[in-house]
């Protein structure tokens, strides 16, 4: 069981929260090719490593937002608001990350 | 090759069963391979027998960072089935499941193929207006599929409770689905792919891929640089990253989905049966144990270890249709790493680096897949372009928008 700390709640365990995917995907010109719109629509990072990912405190505040959580070892590293910038996290955490 | 016969067997028994050859040879690597392959589950022997018995291709390397078989080749549920409800997965995995019908007699090797049916339950009205649908479809697509009322099920397997949270309304059987030993079907064609003069390398962990002018030349593994002429991925959960080591990007999610077996019992259920509502399914093995499965965790994950929520989740449920289970204990529960893409089609075919071919994307079903997932990836890789049967399988669907959607139809939803 994950125990996620909602940045606007507190610590609760993973059932109160829901998955969102991963975070910091910015969709592109609406003119953009079609390589690029598949890209955003489809293609994900699924990193073996720190994930930046959002989740919703579905049964909570009701509210999105994002997680740095590691897909190896589900050790959560941050949890930080929609809108903020990803977090500085140690550089040996990211060592191998393609983000 | 030296059979396994009766007469074998009775030989061996004689000697005290010291006489055993090793069922592969333990290969170590070469300078330069005319085809490498990442990966020893399932697809990537199956992918090595199939280039060198069908195709005559020589020189063939499977290389494997672990030990064969030792990834979601031995921990799936074993389930084979071919109820699909697309015309394109119709046909690919029921050429899937008649290989499968043939395979212990092709290699030799027993693969307890039992074709005890798999049956998909409908809990409501809608559903089983729903169910009658993609039964029709399956028998359009020339695949055995029954419709069967709550009193049928009953009948088949007593110990259900019909009347449970969600009541049940009926079900469907593909009387050819069933299961196989996973085991045995990754060693089967390991064996035979040796046979070949396949070089099957375990403990060699690929960690990147040389390049030059778009073209693979050469893998990067912990036992030294490999050449190759034409390399393939098959690594289930890993897809992603041996995509982002050749530099393009993949429509991938790699998940943990766990399975769990209880005590062994007396035999008590005579077929697979699943739900996709409540999102659990169960059958009983040889050896009479329980062998329960469900959904995939809902994070993404390579861990290989399954969460407390989801155990609970699936659990409950398959006690609630069989509440005679609540009094059995839990033997093992694991998980595996799968790779799975947005409409829950395999990603078949070639890639946009010109001599690198992939075979992933099989998300929670690639057991099932392997003979013809093998088959298909041989005949792409020796004439460089799409068997027939998966041209529709490609990375450039995706951009196409010609998605094969079998998210709603593929017994599970994911």
């Amino acid at each position: 069981m994950l125990q996620i700390t909602c940045p606007h709640c507190g610590r609760r365990d993973e059932l109160e929260f829901s998955f969102g995917g991963e975070s910091h995907v910015t969709r592109p010109p609406l003119d953009s090719s079609d390589a690029e719109w598949s890209d955003y629509l489809f293609n994900r990072k699924n990193p073996k490593g720190i994930h930046y990912e959002r989740w919703i405190h579905s049964y909570g505040c009701g509210r999105w937002f994002n997680v740095a959580r590691d897909t190896v070892t589900h050790e959560i590293h941050a949890t930080y608001k929609m809108g903020e910038p990803k977090p500085d996290l140690a550089p040996e955490l990211l060592d191998g990350d393609s983000n | 090759m030296k059979g396994y016969s009766a007469l074998s067997l009775i030989r061996n028994a004689l000697s005290g069963h010291q006489k055993w050859k090793p069922a592969w040879r333990d290969a170590t690597p070469k300078k330069h391979y005319d085809v490498v392959i990442i990966g020893a589950g399932g697809h990537g022997l199956a992918t090595a027998y199939y280039l060198a018995n069908n195709h005559g291709v020589k020189n063939i390397a499977v290389l494997e960072k672990a030990y064969l078989g030792g990834g979601n080749t031995g921990r799936n549920t074993q389930v084979i089935r071919s109820n699909y409800f697309w015309p394109q997965s119709s046909a690919f995995f029921d050429r899937s499941l008649q290989l499968y019908e043939g395979l212990s007699r092709e290699l030799n090797f027993n693969v307890m193929l039992s074709q005890r049916g798999i049956l998909t339950l409908a809990h409501s009205h809608h559903e089983l207006e729903g169910i009658r649908r993609w039964a029709n479809a399956i028998i359009i697509n020339g695949i055995d599929s029954r419709v069967m009322t709550p009193a049928e099920v009953k009948e088949l397997m007593p110990l259900i409770n019909l009347d449970c949270r969600f009541p049940i309304h009926g079900g469907f059987i593909q009387q050819r689905g069933g299961t196989a030993r996973h085991d045995a079907v990754a060693w089967s064609y390991a064996r035979a792919a040796s046979e070949h003069g396949v070089d099957i390398i375990q403990q060699c962990e690929v960690t990147g891929f040389k390049t030059h002018a778009g073209r693979v030349t050469g893998i990067k593994t912990t036992r030294g640089t490999i050449g190759a002429d034409k390399t393939t991925i098959a690594v289930a959960g890993h897809t992603s990253v041996l995509a982002n080591m050749a530099g393009f990007r993949v429509p991938v999610t790699s998940m943990s989905l766990q399975a769990m077996v209880s005590e062994p019992v007396k035999p008590c259920l005579s077929t697979v049966v699943l739900s996709p509502v409540i999102h659990a399914y169960v059958s009983q093995s040889d050896r009479g144990e329980l062998v329960i499965g469900g959904g995939a965790d809902v994070y993404n994950s390579y861990a290989q270890r399954g969460g407390i929520p989801m155990l609970e989740e699936v659990i409950s449920s398959v006690l609630e249709l069989f509440p005679a289970f609540s009094r059995l204990r839990l033997m093992r529960q694991w998980a595996g790493t799968v790779d799975v893409t947005p409409d829950t089609t395999p990603i078949m075919g070639k890639t946009p680096v010109d001599n690198l071919y992939i075979s992933g994307g099989w998300g929670t079903g690639g057991y099932k897949a392997i003979p013809a997932g093998g088959e298909t990836m041989a005949y792409t890789i020796a004439n460089d372009h799409p068997h027939p049967l998966i041209e529709g399988f490609g990375l450039d669907r995706f951009e196409t928008g010609a998605l094969i959607d079998e998210g709603a139809a593929s017994g599970v939803a994911h």
